[in-house]
């Protein structure tokens, strides 16, 4: 039986008159990659933003490993387990890349002291290919690496449930690859993962399922094909669905 | 931490040690009187870092400590009768509660805004003292010569009060370091370079920004009591000097912010600088105008201060200088 790590329980999030996230639920369950796509401004990330607690939700309920967590502030969220990475990156510019790391290590779900959060940062340096840069300063880390770091300090948390946000944005097609080897090995060490992700080929070949967003609203859920198929989803991205299929089969 | 097996420790007691034993070589009671300066400054300076150094926040009124441990304290001796001892360490205690209490509200301000709060509750306090007549008004409160008494007469109670504020140094400066090796200081640290990812990341921002700010007040709130019962008296505009705070600000940013040794190092010189202006017949307050320009120059062209030189040029340094 398929136990669920994360329910979005009719979550609205309204900003003024504008509602960012519209009556939006799923559920995911332990040990699943679930992508979240949608068109710009769809309200994803705002939607990440209520799940670990940036946001309180205008409406609805979180809930995580069977416990409620709806209004917790982040800092409370990420110690049961919930650790997120950013969109646009936040490095702690002016400390090495290890302290970055030893933070997440420091105030995550396990709450280590300094000396073993600094082995598990070392540990995890070696897991997303960062050792070599351990005594760098965050900030003068290029994009790619910069990412890399953000997935390394959720990952310190040791989360049972990771937020990606846009981890591929940005990078070129060998860095593409690379992360998401990184990400193929998180899931394997059995951490599930609910990502944000504008590029499809990779959303479509890492996603176990797939929720789809527009303007707020869930527009659809189901697996990878079925989602790719749907002509609202064709018509949410590309306008036309009759056009988009014409486009699709001169393409094959 | 194994904190006795730190060599920096050993340069910390060494030093306080020193500034300690420096006066009682020939009896010197100008250079004691400098000396307390010094320490004063230093105490000012390296708690003040706590928030500026390594949480990030710019506390433009930190001297509202260093007043109210002396209100604290003369009350107490003068009103109450206590000894120095429990005085000032009440004074101390009561300080950094306000402090906290004070910092879960306004600490909720970022940047410029909490800057702005700062000035204003060193100022709306400086204002309820000089009204407030339990405490003097503005005419302060007046320690009777007899309070001197308990410690074998003025002259001798002079000299331990110099002890005791030198001791406060020390203590000033290892509590810098102990925090900047902790768990806590990284906490601090992060919320400095990020304070939205470091709520992300786990820290307790609210509460820590609290803990720092409410510990930044302890000792410089003992040191202006022991400052102000060796003056004898204290009054509202010597209490509250804003320009003091400002004063504070300079030395941390010439000495370098978020380093132990930094802030320390630019008390000391900025004592000397203004020990220097202030002997000019023709320009009061010369030293505020040097200050004023210094901060500029600082921010303008070496944010990190006299230490972030030195590590630009000796990297092999922030190894061992904290």
């Amino acid at each position: 039986m398929k136990r669920p790590i994360l329910e979005v329980d009719h979550v609205t999030k309204a900003f003024g008159g504008l509602l960012a996230v519209n009556d939006v639920s799923f559920t995911m369950y332990q040990g699943e990659i679930l992508g979240l796509i949608g068109p710009n401004g769809a309200g994803k990330t705002t939607l990440f933003n209520v799940i670990n607690g940036v946001y309180k939700p205008t409406k609805g309920r979180i809930v995580f490993d069977g416990e409620e967590i709806t209004g917790l502030p982040p800092y409370r969220v990420v110690k049961k387990g919930l650790a997120r990475t950013h969109q646009i990156v936040k490095p702690l510019n002016e400390m090495t890349v290890l302290e970055n790391v030893v933070v997440g290590a420091c105030f995550g779900r396990e709450n280590l002291g300094l000396e073993p959060a600094r082995e598990v940062a070392r540990e995890i340096l070696e897991f997303v290919g960062l050792a070599d840069f351990a005594e760098t300063l965050a900030g003068k880390l290029n994009i790619a690496l910069k990412k890399r770091l953000e997935v390394a300090r959720a990952l310190a948390a040791r989360p049972k449930l990771l937020l990606l946000d846009e981890v591929l944005a940005g990078l070129n097609p060998a860095e593409v690859g690379r992360m998401l080897g990184v990400i193929r090995k998180i899931r394997d060490q059995g951490v599930s993962i609910l990502m944000i992700e504008h590029i499809m080929q990779a959303i479509m070949s890492l996603s176990d399922r797939i929720v789809v967003l527009n303007f707020g609203e869930k527009l659809a859920e189901g697996r990878p094909e079925e989602v790719a198929n749907d002509p609202r989803v064709i018509e949410a991205y590309l306008g036309d669905p009759e056009m988009a299929k014409r486009i699709l089969e001169e393409e094959s | 931490m194994k904190l006795l097996r730190q060599p920096y420790f050993w340069l910390i007691v060494a030093f306080t040690a020193l500034f300690a034993a420096l006066p009682f070589w020939n009896q010197n009671i100008t250079l004691r009187e400098t000396l307390v300066l010094s320490a004063i400054y230093i105490i000012l300076a390296t708690n003040l870092n706590l928030m500026i150094g390594y949480t990030g926040y710019v506390n433009f009124g930190s001297i509202v400590f260093f007043g109210l441990g002396g209100y604290f304290t003369l009350w107490l001796i003068s009103e109450h009768g206590w000894g120095l001892y429990p005085a000032v360490l009440f004074a101390g205690a009561v300080t950094s509660i306000l402090a906290f209490l004070l910092g879960l509200g306004i600490l909720r301000l970022r940047g410029a805004y909490f800057a702005l709060a700062t000035i204003g509750i060193n100022e709306a306090v400086k204002d309820f003292v000089a009204n407030f007549e339990a405490w003097g008004g503005s005419e302060g409160i007046f320690l009777p010569f007899t309070a001197f008494r308990a410690m074998g007469g003025p002259a001798k109670a002079l000299w331990t009060v110099y002890l005791l504020i030198v001791l406060v140094m020390g203590l000033s400066l290892l509590l810098s370091y102990v925090v900047k090796r902790s768990k806590f200081g990284l906490g601090l640290f992060a919320i400095r370079e990020d304070e939205d990812a470091a709520i992300v990341l786990g820290v307790q921002a609210p509460l820590y920004k609290s803990i720092a700010y409410s510990l930044s007040a302890f000792l410089p709130a003992v040191a202006g009591g022991l400052y102000f019962f060796k003056n004898g008296s204290v009054v509202p505009e010597e209490a509250f000097n804003l320009h003091l705070s400002i004063e504070s600000i300079v030395m941390v940013m010439l000495g370098g912010q978020g380093t132990v040794t930094g802030p320390a190092v630019g008390a000391f010189l900025y004592e000397r600088l203004r020990g220097i202006l202030l002997t000019l017949p023709s320009l009061s307050n010369f030293h505020l105008v040097i200050a004023g320009v210094l901060l500029l120059l600082i921010i303008l062209f070496a944010p990190g201060g006299l230490m972030g030189w030195l590590y630009r040029v000796w990297p092999g340094l922030r190894r061992g200088l904290e």
